[in-house]
């Protein structure tokens, strides 16, 4: 098995979105897409699965609310119920309005900081990390779609050119 | 064009009536007198009756003075049993004037921000919006049957409380029976005269030949918005936070308008839902129900971020003259205090936050249901409290009420739906509407 992809490269989001809906429909596989703006509807066309990363949010945010409530009553309630102005601090619920601005914003928190951490681990990003484009120019004005190489090269190529890329090369997968 | 269908008339008949029966009931129990009234309430506490009993003979030593406060005593049961249908009555009457009240502050914000997505439900906006005059008339009705002292929901109507009382006789430069009575009708002229001219406009823009009437509705539909925001807020002061002419909040305005403005997105989708399942709203796909979907999410945690910030204030810091609106609505109102926020935020919260529920009618349906029966019993806690007190109970009169204007309130929104097409022509942006996806 080669391990070449061709790169096809494409200058406008709109022929992007026909040539790979054409590809999909000649049932070759797309490996990657690099464009310099999201497009809207090119994860539907690629069938890309949706995203979970709101269900992970979701679940992070259930994790800060009960940080935030554990917190507060083992310090508020149970380790040491002092009378502070008055303030009912004999159970959990009688004293929880004045507990709710911090249970909000823990819930926030969590939800908010470790979506941005789970997005970065899956998305694989962190400082240093050697950018992957394939081509400069497809943080510009390019679109660049990456298509393995299985079976006839030569067809494969010609086949991408149809589709209204600018330019196709065939490279070494990095 | 929409039909309206005879099965559906024919319920909303149905409910009129049964309603009317209801509330005539409720008139009809409430007791004459003050033997009545305790009669009622010794046979409604059948076994405490006796605890009761025994409290009062232990402070037998003062009998004079403990005469002359079981006097007193009584005769505020009666008055707040006589007011028991009267604020059944005025709670239904209010939270149906509000849903159409909502549903033009929607509309307004729709045209003035020129949203894409929504000129396809204009018409069914319009036709909910038709009952406003009915609707407010009615509310206005019961005020001046309070005015004329038929009732006493508002007891800073009352001079012989007025007389003893210095609180409200401060405040009667701006609680006086003839003032609250123009500055309602002054509300209700301006609420009612931008629905008839935006209506009016919008219906002319169909056969229009340029886009000069959908300029004049976005002029005077910025015009309402300043308008309504001052009159909401004082109409909030007026006809309920009076009720309580002791206590007062500063951001109860926008509370009641939270209230009241999910309640009016809330019927915009279930109408629209319904209007579809039966054939009419062709152009209405799932993308339209989700972004109806997603302002009830969003403005249900407005609502209870308003509830919260008002209630959390006032229990924070504990002022009495302030706190003793949580604490009657906590000892007499537990249940229904705490159970709204639980329809109207824990519920919708769970049940709205994933994107793909937001477009399935029936998930909408049963949500919007949950959240017009939680701000029924806003309303409810809002007014009961101070009318009624501990004798409250949702019982035949009450569930008349609600009944009567939910009949009354169908009769004219799907009438009114019936007298214009229900896509919008010549809107500039219906193109954009139709195919809206999101």
């Amino acid at each position: 098995m080669s391990n070449k992809v061709i790169q096809a490269i494409y200058t406008d989001d709109d022929v992007l979105l026909a040539a790979v809906k054409k590809v999909k429909a000649a049932h070759h596989h797309i490996d990657e897409i690099y464009t310099p703006f999201p497009v809207h509807g090119l994860d539907k066309a690629m069938g890309l699965a949706p995203t979970r990363i709101a269900i992970a949010s979701f679940l992070y945010g259930c994790v800060g609310l009960t940080v935030a409530t554990l917190m507060m009553n083992y310090i508020m309630i149970e380790d040491w119920p002092q009378d502070i102005g008055g303030k009912p601090s004999f159970s959990y619920l009688e004293n929880m309005p004045a507990f709710v601005p911090i249970m909000f914003e823990l819930t926030v928190f969590f939800a908010a900081h470790l979506m941005v951490i789970t997005f970065y681990l899956r998305s694989k990003l962190w400082p240093f990390k050697k950018a992957e484009n394939p081509d400069v120019r497809t943080t510009d004005d390019h679109f660049l779609m990456e298509v393995a190489v299985s079976g006839n090269e030569e067809e494969l190529s010609a086949f991408l050119q149809e589709t209204g890329a600018v330019e196709v090369k065939v490279s070494e997968k990095h | 064009m929409y039909t309206f269908s005879n099965k559906l008339r024919l319920s909303a008949f149905v409910l009129m009536i049964v309603g009317v029966l209801g509330l005539g009931y409720g008139f009809l129990a409430a007791p004459g007198t003050v033997e009545e009234a305790k009669a009622m309430v010794a046979d409604a506490r059948h076994g405490g009756g006796h605890a009761e009993a025994a409290t009062h003979d232990a402070h037998g030593t003062h009998d004079e003075e403990h005469a002359a406060h079981d006097a007193s005593h009584d005769e505020h049961l009666l008055h707040q049993l006589q007011n028991k249908p009267w604020a059944a009555l005025y709670v239904a009457a209010f939270f149906f004037m509000m849903i159409p009240l909502g549903v033009l502050a929607f509309y307004a914000i729709q045209r003035v921000s020129q949203a894409g997505w929504s000129p396809l439900l204009f018409r069914v906006m319009e036709g909910i919006t038709a009952y406003l005059l009915p609707g407010a008339v009615l509310v206005f009705v019961i005020l001046v049957l309070s005015g004329v002292h038929m009732n006493h929901l508002f007891v800073w109507m009352d001079p012989e409380v007025v007389a003893h009382d210095e609180l409200i006789q401060g405040k009667s430069g701006y609680l006086n029976v003839p003032f609250f009575l123009i500055r309602a009708a002054i509300y209700i002229a301006g609420w009612v005269a931008y629905r008839h001219f935006s209506r009016k406009f919008s219906i002319a823009q169909d056969t229009a030949d340029d886009n000069s009437y959908f300029k004049r509705n976005f002029k005077i539909s910025a015009g309402f918005l300043v308008f309504f925001l001052v009159s909401e807020s004082m109409m909030s002061w007026d006809w309920i936070m009076s009720v309580d002419p002791h206590w007062f909040s500063t951001l109860f305005g926008w509370y009641v308008f939270a209230s009241m403005f999910v309640s009016g997105i809330t019927v915009i989708a279930l109408v629209t839902i319904y209007l579809k399942s039966r054939g009419y709203l062709e152009e209405v796909n799932n993308s339209h129900i989700h972004d109806l979907a997603k302002f009830m999410f969003g403005i249900s945690i407005f609502w209870t971020y308003l509830w919260f910030s008002q209630f959390m204030l006032i229990w924070y810091s504990n002022i009495p003259e302030e706190v003793t609106y949580f604490v009657t609505r906590i000892e007499d109102y537990k249940l229904p205090f705490f159970g709204m926020v639980v329809l109207n935020f824990v519920f919708p919260l769970l049940v709205l936050m994933n994107s793909d529920y937001k477009r399935l009618n029936w998930f909408v349906v049963m949500t919007g249901i949950v959240i017009l029966i939680g701000h029924y019993i806003d309303i409810y806690n809002m007014i009961m409290p101070a009318t009624v007190g501990d004798q409250w109970f949702i019982g035949i009169g009450e569930i008349g009420g609600v009944l009567f204007f939910l009949g009354l309130f169908i009769f004219v929104v799907f009438s009114a739906l019936t007298k214009a097409p229900l896509v919008p022509k010549r809107n500039p942006f219906i193109e954009e509407s139709k195919h809206f996806h999101y």
